[in-house]
């Protein structure tokens, strides 16, 4: 079954659309990368997958269900989104910003239930952060924060999950962890769909990869066939060479 | 969650109601309170007089006036994402001022100063989110904040307006008085007409309190969490709002109450508002007691409640200020 598909799609703001044409395919167990360069409209192709932002044409459908037809909390049900982590404002626990995660699994007016509070206790081990679940939010690191983010849409126990840049201003060895856990979600049969500016990333973790540029998918397949040097220095305005010597590395480590 | 917290609060509050009912120009002994208390209000003696005609309606209004403004200031410091704002944000403040002061010039009864204070509170937040809606395409709580400062400019040049034209001798001193603050001129019927305002105010935020978190983020992180975001907005808008605007109209403008008091809720049970809600509702409450009882017993004359609210709540302002960003 499809988790998570796109026919048609254009998208923008007030419709002015930002791209358009845009089909896309995301099951479970897989990972599903984005790759294009800023402005390229990734991040408003996402906001209209998860019906954010209302399409201008095309459907967005949510485990074969139109998702124009779905309410905001049984969309939340099916698609998880995680942001840049972003430092937030107040002092939250990590505890308490994962069981934000729980909202759209409770009643309009009720409190979190025992099994709110398991279940945001399984998603933080699940992600090894299980010692962070008393700690402030804001005083964690970026890549922790990025993985409390990861753990509130695990706790939303959606079966798509979406995340946009999830190395983005990470350190080297908060990058690795990231992508390594997103590898084992996937593994777990979690359908994955994220952006990224690293092609290295993408290469290295990607069942598929997708190319926006301009708001249009240019190419899209298995990853090594899709992101060719050739076509990353075409979509990203960058030297040929440089962009093959870039990935030659992750290339002979497989 | 530690019990202490809680503790503490009711302690305070408990403290703060028999220094209201005990304190005065008439001082009360423990025991001259207590069978004051049970004799009821129909028996007879001065602290019988004293405690029921007196103290205890204006205690209730300092209760009821601090909970409302805490209250209100919690859930605008949550649906704005910002912990420096308070019910004066949206220009309710101002409008209602302005409200008061132009009944005062036209020389209407006290019901009539209340009646517009509340309804110049809610035309200023009205205007503010009928500007705010059609501005798009920019951050809505910014173009809230924007269009609040505005606003609230505008009714406080209204305000300076009417200062001008009114009668120097009578009406002036009373814009003044009602624009400082002060439960001196409230009575029990006061209470009464405002109690099921704020009532009716609190109600959608204790039923929502266990959502209200959810503002903090950005609103399409909430929505794709599940929220309706504008909805959830609107509703807490217009519920702190009546809860300001019900409390202006018993005791004119009591500033800082609503910006300090979340504050130090959050201090004490952390920032979810499921906890820090009731938290501010008991602070507030003492808060405005203890400042109320000071204000007409530390000097030969009344204090307005304002000034002292304000001696309290600007330095405790810089001090949060100074802490540099980490906002409790």
């Amino acid at each position: 079954m499809r988790r998570l598909e796109a026919r048609g799609l254009s998208f923008g703001y007030d419709g002015a659309p930002v791209g358009e044409g845009v089909d896309l395919d995301l099951a479970g167990g897989e990972i599903v990368c984005l790759l294009g360069p800023n402005g390229g409209g990734k991040t408003t192709l996402f906001r209209t997958l998860l019906g954010v932002l209302p399409p201008i044409a095309g459907e967005v459908r949510a485990a074969d269900r139109p998702l124009a037809r779905l309410s905001r909390r049984e969309r939340a049900r099916l698609l998880g989104w995680v942001p840049q982590a972003h430092a937030g404002l107040f002092a939250f626990t990590v505890e308490e910003v994962v069981l934000m995660g729980r909202t759209a699994r409770r009643g309009r007016f009720a409190a979190p239930s025992r099994r709110d509070h398991d279940v945001v206790r399984e998603a933080l081990e699940r992600l090894g952060i299980g010692r962070l679940a008393g700690r402030v939010y804001t005083q964690i690191s970026g890549g922790e924060r990025q993985l409390a983010l990861v753990a509130r849409a695990l706790a939303q126990e959606a079966g798509v999950l979406i995340l946009d840049e999830p190395t983005a201003s990470l350190d080297f060895g908060n990058q690795l962890r990231v992508l390594g856990e997103i590898r084992r979600l996937r593994d777990d049969g979690i359908g994955i769909l994220m952006s990224t500016h690293q092609p290295e990333h993408a290469l290295e973790v990607a069942d598929r990869i997708a190319l926006l540029e301009a708001g249009r998918i240019v190419a899209e397949g298995a990853p090594r066939e899709t992101a060719t040097p050739e076509r990353l220095a075409r979509l990203y305005r960058a030297d040929l060479a440089a962009v093959a010597a870039r990935l030659a590395p992750s290339e002979s480590r497989r | 969650m530690p019990r202490w917290p809680w503790l503490l609060l009711g302690l305070l509050l408990t403290l703060a109601v028999l220094a209201g009912l005990a304190a005065g120009p008439i001082a009360l002994g423990p025991g001259e309170l207590l069978r004051a208390l049970l004799g009821g209000p129909s028996a007879e003696g001065q602290a019988t007089m004293v405690v029921w005609s007196l103290r205890l309606p204006r205690l209730a209004a300092a209760l009821l006036v601090g909970a409302a403004l805490s209250a209100a200031g919690t859930a605008y410091q949550a649906m704005f994402r910002n912990p420096l704002v308070s019910p004066d944000i949206l220009g309710a403040s101002a409008g209602a001022g302005m409200g008061a002061a132009l009944a005062i010039l036209f020389g209407l009864p006290t019901l009539g100063i209340q009646g517009a204070a509340f309804a110049g509170g809610l035309t200023a937040v009205g205007l503010v989110t009928l500007v705010a809606g059609r501005v798009r395409r920019h951050d809505p709580v910014l173009v809230l904040v924007l269009a609040g400062i505005a606003i609230g400019t505008l009714f406080s040049a209204g305000i300076s307006l009417a200062k001008v034209l009114a009668d120097p001798t009578v009406q002036l001193p009373s814009i003044t008085f009602w624009l400082l603050g002060g439960l001196s001129a409230s009575s029990p019927a006061d209470v009464g007409r405002a109690a099921p305002l704020v009532a009716a105010g609190l109600l959608p935020l204790l039923l929502l309190r266990h959502r209200v978190d959810l503002l903090t983020l950005a609103d399409e992180e909430a929505a794709a969490l599940g929220e309706d975001v504008s909805r959830l907005r609107f509703t807490l808008i217009v519920s702190a709002t009546l809860v300001t605007g019900a409390s202006v109209a018993i005791a004119g403008i009591v500033g800082w109450v609503g910006l300090v008091v979340p504050h130090a809720a959050r201090l004490l049970v952390g920032p979810r508002f499921a906890r820090s809600l009731p938290a501010a509702l008991l602070l507030g409450a003492a808060f405005v007691a203890i400042a109320d009882t000071l204000a007409r017993s530390a000097a030969a004359i009344e204090l307005p409640l304002g000034i002292l609210t304000a001696f309290v709540g600007a330095p405790a302002f810089l001090w949060l200020l100074a802490r540099g960003g980490r906002f409790s």
